[in-house]
C-alpha cells in the first residue's frame, strides 16, 4: 500500500498504466516494481522451471523474479526488469512465463512434478527417444518474454570518457572518495546506477560535518563529473570500464541506453553490498522480501509492503528496517536466529528463532516460527516476511578487474583482498556510516597520492553483534529455495554434490544456479555455502564462480552502437551513380560498391538484358563504368625495384606507356589479387587492383615497404576516388574514343593492346588505356572524378550512332567467362597458386625473391596432381551447371572429388552453357568427359581449354 | 579495449589499429622447406611478454613493434 507521505515520488503527477490488462496508477518517481507493490500486486512472475508464483523480492539490480514485458509509446521491451525501469504514463505491462497469465498459469501443475525434475533433469529424464523430441516443448514453457516483431529504430550511441579517478558507486563511501579525490585537484568521474546519489544517505537521519546526511551528499559532488542511472557493467583491459547509461528518462522519452567506455588512472570500488535471502522451507512465496528492499520501497517510494510484518534475520542490519516499519504504522515482530536478541520498543523480538515454513494462497498468510531444529513451531499471521541472511559485498567489478577475494568468517562474506586496488564502503564488509565515510575518504586521497585532508565527521557507530551464518535448515522433505528465478533448491545443490560435483563452476552449470537474469546476485553465496557443507569443504575452499561481465544485462544493440546496416558497411557510390539509375540500372553490392548489375528495359528480364548487353559489347560497342577499379600510384626512384619484389610477374622491364596483367601473391604463394600494372614514367607506376582489394593491396605494399624494405625510396597513393574510368568495348570502340578529340594517336601501332597514353580532352587531363575485360577491342578512358558525368554523357552521345549501350557487371561476368578471364575469389580460393592458373613463366624467369616465390618451390606446390583451371563444356548445352558442383570420379567402388565448378553461365555468343573449374590434373585431362555432381544429380561435361571464344585473341588486338 | 602507443600519434584506441602478429625474419629462398614453413606458420605465442607488429591503420599508417603482456594486456617498455 502507498503511504500518504514519504518517499522521493511526486504525488502531484499521477501515471496510469496497465498490469495484465488491469488499469492501475502510480506516481512520477516510481519504478514499475514500486508501482506494482503500491497496488498490492503479489504475483509478478512465474519461476523458470516449476512455474511457481513469484513476488518482488528485492528493489534493485538483485531482483531475481520480476521480469516483465513492457510496451510504451511504440517501444517494446519483452524482458524488462521491473525494479530498474522507471514507470511512465500509459505503460502496458504484462507478466511473462505464464499462460494465460502469471496470476493463473496452467503450467503451474508442473510444480507437482518437481520430484521428477531435479537438478540436471535435462540430462537424465528426456533422453528417450531423444532430447530433440522434448526440447521445443520444454523451451516453450521455460521462456521469458517474447521478442517483438518490430525492428529497433532508436539510435544507440557510444561515448568515451577519461578521468584521473573513476569512483564506482555513490553511496557514503563513494561520495567521500569522490570529494577527497576532487579536493586534491584530480578530475573525478562518479558513477551510480540510481537516479539520485547518496544511497542510504537519502534517508539516513545522521548528520555529517554538522549538516543532514542528504545535504552533505549534495555538497560532496561539487566539481565532480557525475553519471547517474549508469551501471558500470564490465571491467576490461588496461583499466578500462564499460558503462551503460539508462536514458529512459531522457527528455525525448525512453531513449536508447548509451554505452560509455571510460579510462581512468585510478578506480575506486565503492560498489556496496547485496542482502542475501534466508534459506528455509517455502521461502519463495510472494510476500517474502529482502529486509533492505522493504526499507527501500518505504523510503524511496512511500510504499509499505505489508501491515503485519515478521522480520527474520541472523544479523543486526534488519533491526533498523523493523523500526522503520513500526514507525510507518505496521505491526512488526522480529525473529532473530541468534540468542539473546535485544528488546526493541513496540516490537516483539524472539531469540533463537527462524522461519520454519510459510503458507497462504496467492500470497503470504502465515509463517511458522521456531528453533532451527524445527522441534517447536508457532504459526504467526503475516502478510509480509522481511528476511536478512547477511550481506554479500558486491565484489563483481573488483573481481573482474583482477582483484582477489577472501572468505571472512566473522562477516560470513567474501571480501576484497586489497592489494593495490582501492575499495571502500560496504563492499569491504563495513557496516556503519562512520567506517564507510572514513574508508571512502582514505581511498580518495590514496587515488591521487596527495597529502592529508580532514575527512567527513559523523557519530561513531554502536557496536555490532556478530552474524550467525545460516545456510539452510536441516529439515528433510522440505523445499528450500536458493535461486528463485531458476528454481534451484538446497536439495538440488546437495544432489549435485552427492553426484560428484565438487567444483562450484560445475555446480553452476549442472543446476543452473546463478544463471538467470539476476546472475546469482542473491543466490551465489548461499549456494556455494550449502555445497561446502555437503562436500565437507570449507567455504574458502569452494570459492566463488568467476565473476564475468556484464554485471547486469546489456542489450546487444547498445554494444553494436552505430555499427549496423549502412553505417557498419557503407556502400560506396560511383561518380555517376545517378546516371546509372536514370538508365534503369539495377544496383547491387559488388565488393562494397553499388554497381549496375544490368540495365533492364521495360518488361525485359534480367537474363534478356544480359544477353542484349553482352552481344552489343561484342558486336557493336558497349559502355562500362569501371570507376571502382583500384588506382594506386607508386612513385619514387625505387618504384620499379620495389614493385618487382612485390609482383609475381616481371614489372621492372615494363616500358613507360605499357601495361601488363600481373598477379600479387601472399608469402604462402597463394594468389591474392590480379590486376593491370601500368608504367607512366621511369619512376612512376599505376596499379589497378580489383575493386574490392584496393585497400588490401595498398596495405600489403605498405607492410612490405615499412617492415622488409624500409630503405627503398618509394611511396604509394590510392587515387581510386580521384579518377572516374569508363570502358568502351567492341569493334566500334575506337571510333567512339576518337570522337573525344583527345589528340591521342589511337592507331594500333601507337596504342596497341596493353598500352596507355596521357592526354587532354579540352583542358581536362585524361588517360586512355587499351585494356580489355571482354576479349574485344577496348579502351578505358579516365578523367578526374569531377568530370565523370560529362564524360559519361558525352560517350553515350558520341556512340549513339554506333549503337552504344551501357552494360553491367552481370553482362561483364558472361563476357569474361567466355574468354576464360578469372575472377579472384570466385575462380580462385585460399589454395590457388599461379601455376594452377597456367601462369608458370615468371616463376622460371624471375631470379629475385619476390613475395611468395619460395612457397612455389615446395613439394606441395610442384605436385603434378594439383587442381588446375580448365574450361568445361556440359554435355547438355541447355543446362548451366551450378558453381560449386563437384567433378567426381568413381574409383574402386567409391566416388571422390576431382575439384569443382567455379564459374558457369549461358554464353550468348556460343549459344550454349560454358563453365570454368578447378580440376585435379586438369591440363592433363583435356578432352576427357567427367561427371558433375550436384544435389544428388549427375551430369556430364567435357574438359577443354579455359577459353571459349576467340582463343587466338584476334578480336582483342584488332 | 586496449590503448596502444603509436610512435607518431601517441596513445590511441585499439579500434584504430591492425594487428600484424609476431614479427618473423624473412629467410632467403635458398633455405630448406622446413625453415621456410617455420617462417610462414610457426609462432612462439608466448604467455607474458610478447613482441608483435601493429599498424596504426586508422591513423598515420605506421607499422611498429610493440611488446605486450599477453596475460594482462599491459604494454611493456
Ligand atoms: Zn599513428
Amino acid at each position: 500500500m502507498r503511504l500518504a507521505v514519504g518517499g522521493r515520488i511526486d504525488r502531484g503527477k499521477m501515471l496510469r498504466f496497465t498490469w495484465n490488462g488491469r488499469a492501475l496508477s502510480g506516481f512520477a518517481g516510481d519504478t514499475i516494481a514500486s508501482a506494482l507493490l503500491a497496488n498490492d500486486v503479489k504475483i509478478v512472475a512465474r519461476s523458470f522451471k516449476y512455474h511457481r508464483p513469484r513476488g518482488l523480492f528485492a528493489a534493485w539490480v538483485d531482483e531475481p523474479n520480476a521480469v516483465v514485458d513492457v510496451r510504451w509509446n511504440g517501444q517494446h521491451d519483452p524482458n524488462a526488469r521491473a525494479t530498474l525501469v522507471a514507470l511512465r504514463d500509459g505503460m502496458v505491462i504484462t507478466g511473462v512465463n505464464g499462460f494465460p497469465s502469471v496470476d493463473r498459469d496452467v503450467a503451474a501443475s508442473l510444480d507437482l512434478l518437481h520430484r521428477f525434475l531435479p537438478a540436471g533433469f535435462y540430462y537424465k529424464s528426456f533422453m528417450a527417444p531423444s532430447w530433440h523430441y522434448y526440447e521445443p516443448r520444454i523451451r516453450a514453457m521455460a521462456g521469458l518474454g517474447r521478442v517483438g516483431e518490430a525492428t529497433e529504430t532508436r539510435s544507440f550511441e557510444t561515448r568515451n570518457a577519461r578521468s584521473d579517478v573513476l569512483v564506482i558507486g555513490a553511496g557514503p563511501a563513494g561520495l567521500a572518495a569522490a570529494k577527497a579525490a576532487r579536493a586534491t585537484g584530480a578530475s573525478v568521474l562518479l558513477v551510480d546506477d540510481r537516479a539520485a546519489l547518496g544511497g542510504s544517505l537519502l534517508w539516513d537521519t545522521a548528520t555529517i560535518d554538522d549538516v543532514p546526511a542528504h545535504a552533505w551528499a549534495t555538497a560532496a559532488i561539487a566539481g565532480v563529473r557525475v553519471l547517474s542511472r549508469t551501471t558500470v557493467f564490465g571491467a576490461y583491459d588496461q583499466g578500462s570500464f564499460a558503462l551503460l547509461e539508462d536514458r529512459a528518462e531522457a527528455p525525448e522519452g525512453w531513449a536508447a541506453p548509451r554505452l560509455w567506455v571510460v579510462r581512468a588512472k585510478r578506480v575506486i570500488f565503492a560498489t556496496g553490498a547485496i542482502e542475501r535471502p534466508l534459506v528455509f522451507p517455502d521461502n519463495d512465496r510472494p510476500g517474502i522480501m529482502a529486509a533492505s528492499a522493504v526499507l527501500d520501497y518505504l523510503r524511496q517510494y512511500g510504499v509499505l509492503a505489508g501491515r503485519q510484518v515478521i522480520v527474520a534475520t541472523n544479523n543486526d542490519s534488519a533491526y533498523g528496517v523493523a523500526e522503520a516499519l513500526r514507525d510507518a504504522g505496521a505491526a512488526v515482530e522480529i525473529a532473530d536466529a541468534r540468542d539473546d536478541a535485544p528488546a526493541i520498543p513496540g516490537i516483539k523480538v524472539r531469540s533463537a528463532t527462524v522461519p520454519l515454513g510459510t503458507g497462504g494462497r496467492g500470497g503470504l498468510a502465515w509463517v511458522d516460527l521456531g528453533p532451527r531444529d524445527g522441534s517447536r513451531r508457532d504459526r504467526v499471521s503475516a502478510d509480509l516476511l522481511a528476511v536478512s541472511g547477511g550481506w554479500s559485498p558486491a565484489v563483481h567489478l573488483f573481481s573482474q578487474a583482477g582483484g582477489a577475494l577472501q572468505w571472512d568468517a566473522d562477516l560470513a562474506a567474501f571480501v576484497p583482498m586489497q592489494a593495490g586496488q582501492l575499495v571502500a564502503g560496504s563492499v569491504t564488509g563495513a557496516a556503519d556510516l562512520a567506517t564507510c565515510l572514513a574508508q571512502g575518504h582514505a581511498a580518495g586521497l590514496a587515488a591521487t597520492d596527495a597529502g592529508d585532508l580532514v575527512g567527513p565527521r559523523t557519530a561513531a557507530a554502536s557496536p555490532v553483534r556478530p552474524i550467525l551464518p545460516l545456510w539452510g535448515l536441516d529439515l528433510p522433505g522440505t523445499r528450500q529455495w536458493v535461486d528463485y528465478q531458476n528454481d534451484v533448491t538446497a536439495k538440488d545443490v546437495r544432489l549435485a554434490a552427492s553426484e560428484g560435483y565438487r567444483s562450484v563452476e560445475h555446480l553452476k552449470r549442472y543446476t543452473t544456479l546463478g544463471m538467470a537474469t539476476d546472475q546469482g546476485k542473491t543466490s551465489n553465496v548461499n549456494g556455494l555455502a550449502i555445497l561446502a557443507d555437503a562436500t565437507g569443504q570449507a567455504i574458502s575452499e569452494v570459492g566463488t564462480t568467476k565473476f564475468r561481465p556484464p554485471f547486469t544485462p546489456v542489450p546487444l544493440a547498445a554494444i553494436a552502437g552505430l555499427r549496423h546496416g549502412a553505417l557498419f558497411a557503407p556502400l560506396r557510390h560511383l561518380p555517376v551513380h545517378d546516371d546509372h539509375l536514370a538508365l534503369g540500372a539495377e544496383m547491387r553490392d559488388y565488393g562494397g560498391w553499388a554497381r549496375p548489375a544490368c540495365y533492364r528495359g521495360i518488361g525485359e528480364t534480367t537474363e534478356a538484358a544480359i544477353k542484349r548487353e553482352a552481344a552489343n559489347a561484342r558486336f557493336r560497342v558497349g559502355l562500362f563504368d569501371g570507376s571502382s577499379l583500384g588506382k594506386i600510384e607508386v612513385y619514387g626512384p625505387d618504384a620499379a625495384a620495389f614493385l618487382n619484389l612485390m609482383y609475381y610477374n616481371e614489372v621492372a622491364n615494363l616500358r613507360p606507356g605499357r601495361l601488363r596483367y600481373c598477379l600479387l601473391l601472399r608469402e604462402t604463394g597463394v594468389v591474392f589479387d590480379d590486376g593491370v600494372v601500368g608504367r607512366l614514367a621511369a619512376d612512376r607506376y599505376l596499379l589497378s587492383p580489383s575493386s574490392s582489394h584496393t585497400a588490401g593491396v595498398l596495405a600489403m605494399l605498405e607492410l612490405w615497404h615499412q617492415t622488409e624494405y624500409p630503405t627503398m625510396q618509394v611511396a604509394f597513393h590510392d587515387v581510386t576516388a580521384a579518377w572516374a574510368t569508363f570502358a568502351i568495348s567492341g569493334p566500334k570502340s575506337r571510333d567512339v574514343v576518337a570522337g573525344l578529340g583527345s589528340g591521342a594517336d589511337l592507331s594500333d601501332q601507337a596504342l596497341p593492346h596493353m598500352a596507355m597514353t596521357e592526354n587532354f580532352i579540352g583542358s581536362v587531363p585524361c588517360r586512355i588505356a587499351r585494356v580489355s575485360f571482354t576479349g574485344e577491342r577496348s579502351y578505358e578512358v579516365s578523367v578526374p572524378s569531377g568530370y565523370a558525368q560529362s564524360l559519361w554523357q558525352h560517350l553515350l552521345d558520341l556512340g549513339a550512332a554506333a549503337g552504344i549501350m551501357p552494360y553491367g557487371i552481370e553482362s561483364l561476368s558472361v563476357l569474361r567467362a567466355e574468354k576464360g578471364y578469372i575472377l579472384i575469389g570466385t575462380d580462385t580460393d585460399g589454395m590457388t597458386l599461379p601455376v594452377d592458373l597456367g601462369l608458370e613463366g615468371p616463376l622460371r624467369a624471375k631470379k629475385i625473391d619476390f613475395v611468395g616465390k619460395r612457397s612455389l618451390l615446395t613439394p606441395d606446390a610442384t605436385r603434378a596432381d594439383r587442381r588446375q583451371l580448365v574450361g568445361l563444356l556440359p554435355a547438355d548445352p541447355e543446362t548451366v551447371p551450378v558453381p560449386g558442383s563437384h567433378a567426381v570420379l568413381r574409383e574402386g567402388g567409391a566416388s571422390r572429388s576431382l575439384g569443382w565448378i567455379t564459374t558457369a553461365c549461358r554464353s550468348p555468343v556460343l549459344q550454349r552453357s560454358v563453365a570454368l573449374g578447378m580440376i585435379e590434373s586438369g591440363r592433363a585431362r583435356m578432352g576427357e568427359e567427367i561427371s558433375l555432381f550436384h544435389l544428388g544429380k549427375l551430369s556430364r561435361a567435357r574438359i577443354v581449354a579455359p577459353c571459349f571464344y576467340d582463343p587466338a585473341g584476334e578480336k582483342l588486338h584488332g | 579495449m586496449l590503448a596502444l602507443p603509436c610512435p607518431h600519434c601517441g596513445t590511441r584506441d585499439e579500434a584504430e589499429f591492425q594487428f600484424g602478429g609476431e614479427p618473423a625474419v624473412r629467410p632467403p629462398s635458398s633455405v630448406s622447406d622446413t625453415v621456410w614453413a617455420d617462417y610462414l606458420y610457426m609462432r612462439r605465442n608466448e604467455k607474458g611478454a610478447h613482441r608483435e607488429l601493429w599498424c596504426h591503420a586508422g591513423g598515420c599508417g605506421q607499422w611498429f613493434v610493440l611488446t605486450r603482456d599477453t596475460a594482462t594486456h599491459a604494454v611493456l617498455p
